[in-house]
């Protein structure tokens, strides 16, 4: 019998390197510290944390669709408001609010199935740019079809959580933000849940780094992928509800929100579901804060300085925080 | 010689077809047709960038914006001739584009596409911080405004100019390296080719082209310039227009502007969805179903008809 | 004894270019079958053929059944375990994530992993570990066990020696003796090193240019004078 020399290595859970992860902890340290000493800079912080948390969804179900199938799906945001438009439409039918939640997401969940199924598996092996364009084609066609059904006009739907508002020391927190937060948090940790520990998940990972390796395995790699499209679609509704109550529902809810997403997706590393949280909830806080304490940041500077942070910092990572290093093969 | 006599004949026949038309088309249309012809440069210009060193930009509207402010500010505040804005603008946005394209260097495929994604979204935004000199969201205006059919002509006699210096570039050693780059960085360099220069020179020229044509844009659209007509929505527009148009050959071109620049228009023509809001999602399925169907664009269509008709003897290659 | 896998004139193709030029072999159930060939002889393509990667024509059975249409994904839950050239490890997951999808087909992961165990003892310190660090003979090694957690009736192995020292290679080898004498897992292995495929397979297919040229017992093969020749160097 053979000896194997024992090596001990240690797993690589992420793409993250100890210097991002050093940033993070320490930017960590300094929204504590800071909470602590001014209730101000604490009331942006989770203000900006629950607006992060939503931009974090969204880029979550990018970065999801992105590591299934490698397209980058522009019409995210529309299929979101799109699926925000059903729940309406069901609370219209005289559903309650939670109720229509939840079928929302179900229905959601067909939706990005049917897609990927119609409109993306087809054209699967195409080129990047032919990708881009069907979804922002699907982007431009939702929009269409949302406007066309339900009008331009704003639209309202009862308010998930209410209006209270929560003191603690000096410091308001609207249950709007902390259900907002709460919501999305539970989302992103089901899903985790999913793909770290269920026997579908471990497909549905296999499926999208090895799709040769996984069929061979037995997983049927197609299936797969439109399951994902389908999460994908269901984090998007969840993004899209737990934004209503604050732009309210118009066509355009979701437009602003999928550059943020983007911005948040591309930050963390496209290929990093963690990545897209960090830099979604990232994203959020700094722009509340910069905004809060710099006179020059005006609304209007918002994205692009969304997104110059964005480059500066591709400029140092170019795969982003948490984003492995590209090994070219020759 | 047969084969080069039908594409000749064809060209000729389409640039006199354009020189005429106007006399006897509709002021209105005039007007459509010089968007047309803003089109047709800013997609050619797209197409040098992407289809033939292989760099996706998602951001052309930026640099339509900086040629149209550009026009629009030399125009408004010095009286510039409008035509004279026109060099200006194309050399300004080269310049832009050689600064965009050093540090996107560093990035590749979807990261770049993304990264320019970003300049697309954050230009246009600036006008709205230094409104007091842009007119912020209300915009601005150039001196003066020209009529359509002088808009027609100008338009078109550029998108000439343009079609014509991107084929001269195109055909020579510059075209073989852009072309060496996007089928193999690897390999382009490996075999002497400056990845850095040429890159650089096709966001550079890239640019230009798509600043001219946002000069052209501001004039065409009476000679307005405002930060809600260069949105992301433009940039896109452009990409849809390129691959249409077909990547990486420069024959579709016309086609890929007709349908960035009438398909809007023409969706209100169709039946009971038209009306209203209903045009979004004729053109949102015909983009769709035209890039199920022709993923090589026009260009791919065009060149797989013509390999019908001169296809070369087949050789069998299972007998041997 | 009946022929656990057959194949009648499989033809198969990349493209224009015409890989198996009708190939004809069966294999019986637990046997040890070596495929031989030069590179491009189309080794590799007929493993393909039978697991289904790639497209092919003509008659292929599995246990009686037509393999028709399937696609890799079909020939797994059939029991056919394909461990491809470069080994299909996932090499961004754990070694025991890699084994739990080798058991995708099937329910109990914990019982079958007890099992590769046996002939796998170091795999047990080894399960947190990622793939893609571990040595060369190791990830062969996980693509074995990967390939037995699916307690496959078929194993297809494309070159398990490739990049492996000698002794490694004889450790192999001798597992997969051990997993057919044991487990009565029928074996097709597509091998470059003659030697060891023809002591440790009891029949023997030479591929020349995408058709079967010999076939036989190992013992009479290796004493054939053009396999001798060619593939022995004496």
């Amino acid at each position: 019998m053979v000896a194997f020399a024992v090596k001990r290595k240690t797993k690589v859970s992420t793409g993250g390197s100890l210097p991002v992860l050093l940033g993070l902890v320490a930017a960590a340290v300094f929204l504590a510290v800071g909470s602590l000493v001014s209730n101000i800079f604490a009331q942006q912080t989770v203000a900006g944390l629950a607006q992060g948390a939503i931009f974090a969804s969204l880029a979550l179900a990018l970065v999801l669709i992105y590591r299934a199938t490698e397209v980058i799906n522009f019409a995210q945001g529309e299929m979101a408001m799109a699926t925000t438009y059903i729940a309406y439409q069901l609370t219209l039918w005289h559903v309650t609010y939670w109720l229509a939640f939840f079928l929302t997401l179900v229905i959601a969940f067909f939706l990005g199935v049917v897609v990927y199924g119609v409109v993306i598996r087809p054209v699967q092996h195409r080129s990047v740019i032919a990708l881009v364009i069907i979804t922002v084609g699907l982007f431009i066609l939702i929009d269409g079809l949302v406007t066309w059904k339900w009008g331009a006009d704003l639209k309202f739907m009862p308010a998930p959580f209410g209006n209270q508002v929560y003191h603690a020391g000096g410091v308001s927190f609207s249950r709007q933000d902390l259900g907002v937060l709460l919501v999305s948090i539970l989302s992103v940790i089901l899903l985790w849940v999913l793909f770290q520990f269920t026997r579908l998940g471990l497909a549905m990972r296999a499926a999208a780094l090895r799709p040769a390796a996984a069929a061979l395995v037995g997983v049927r790699v197609d299936w797969m992928l439109a399951i994902g499209w389908g999460l994908a679609a269901v984090l998007g509704a969840v993004a899209g509800l737990m934004t209503e109550p604050s732009q309210f529902l118009q066509p355009t809810m979701m437009q602003s929100i999928l550059l943020y997403a983007f911005a948040a997706a591309v930050l963390g590393g496209l290929e990093s579901p963690a990545g897209s949280v960090v830099g979604g909830l990232a994203i959020g806080v700094f722009l509340n804060l910069i905004g809060q304490y710099w006179g020059f940041a005006t609304a209007e500077l918002r994205l692009p300085i969304a997104f110059v942070v964005l480059l500066v910092v591709l400029l140092f990572k170019p795969t982003g925080l948490f984003g492995r290093k590209q090994v070219r093969r020759v | 010689m047969r084969r080069r006599l039908v594409p000749l004949v064809l060209i000729a026949a389409l640039a006199v077809l354009l020189a005429l038309a106007p006399l006897g088309l509709s002021d209105y249309h005039r007007g459509l047709w010089a968007h047309v012809g803003v089109y047709f440069i800013a997609i050619l210009g797209l197409n040098i960038l992407v289809g033939y060193t292989g760099q996706i930009s998602i951001g052309h509207g930026a640099f339509m914006a900086i040629g149209g402010y550009t026009t629009a500010l030399m125009s408004h505040y010095h009286h510039l001739n409008l035509i004279a804005t026109l060099p200006l603008s194309f050399a300004i946005t080269f310049a832009c584009g050689l600064l965009v394209g050093i540090p996107a260097l560093r990035f590749r495929g979807v990261y770049l596409a993304l990264a320019t994604f970003a300049l697309a979204v954050s230009v246009p935004e600036l006008p709205l911080k230094w409104s007091k000199w842009t007119g912020g969201s209300g915009g601005m205006q150039t001196a003066t405004t020209p009529s359509n059919l002088w808009l027609y002509a100008v338009s078109w006699t550029c998108a000439a100019l343009a079609f014509a210096a991107a084929w001269l570039l195109l055909r020579g050693r510059t075209g073989r390296a852009f072309r060496s780059i996007r089928d193999s960085e690897l390999a382009a360099a490996s075999s002497g080719v400056s990845l850095p220069i040429y890159k650089t020179l096709a966001f550079g020229v890239s640019a230009a082209f798509a600043g001219v044509a946002g000069s052209l844009f501001v004039l065409v659209t009476n000679g307005f310039a405002q930060p809600n007509e260069f949105t992301v929505l433009l940039s896109l527009q452009l990409l849809i227009g390129a691959a249409v148009a077909g990547l990486g050959s420069l024959w579709g071109t016309l086609a890929g502007a007709v349908f960035v620049g009438l398909l809007p228009e023409l969706s209100t023509a169709v039946p009971f969805v038209g009306q209203g809001h209903g045009q979004d999602v004729v053109f949102g399925l015909i983009v769709i179903v035209v890039m199920l169907l022709l993923p090589n664009g026009v260009a791919g269509l065009l060149f797989a008809i013509d390999s019908r008709f001169n296809a070369p003897i087949k050789s069998d290659p299972a007998a041997s | 004894m009946t022929a656990l896998l057959e194949l009648r004139d499989v033809t198969a193709r990349y493209g224009p270019v015409q890989a198996l030029h009708g190939v004809t072999l069966a294999v019986d159930e637990g046997q040890i079958a070596a495929v031989l060939g030069a590179n491009g002889a189309g080794k590799t393509t007929t493993l393909r053929a039978v697991s289904g990667t790639v497209r092919r024509e003509g008659e292929l059975r599995f246990a009686g059944k037509r393999l028709d249409r399937s696609g890799p994904d079909a020939a797994a839950r059939l029991g056919i375990a394909h461990v491809p050239e470069g080994r299909g490890t996932f090499a961004e997951l754990t070694v025991w994530e890699n084994l739990r999808l080798g058991a995708y087909t099937r329910r109990g992961a914990k019982e079958d992993f007890s099992r590769v165990q046996a002939y796998f003892p170091w795999l047990e310190e080894r399960r947190t570990q990622q793939a893609g660090t571990l040595s060369g003979g190791e990830q062969q090694m996980l693509a074995l066990a990967r390939a037995f957690m699916q307690r496959p009736r078929l194993l297809l192995l494309d070159e398990p020696s490739l990049g492996l020292a000698p002794l490694l290679v004889t450790e192999i080898f001798r597992i997969i003796k051990e997993l057919n004498e044991n487990e009565g897992v029928t074996v097709l292995v597509v091998e470059q090193n003659a030697h060891i495929a023809l002591q440790a397979a009891q029949h023997t297919f030479v591929l020349e240019v995408g058709r079967v040229a010999l076939s036989g017992p190992s013992a009479d093969l290796q004493q054939h004078e053009s396999v001798r020749r060619s593939y022995l160097g004496y």
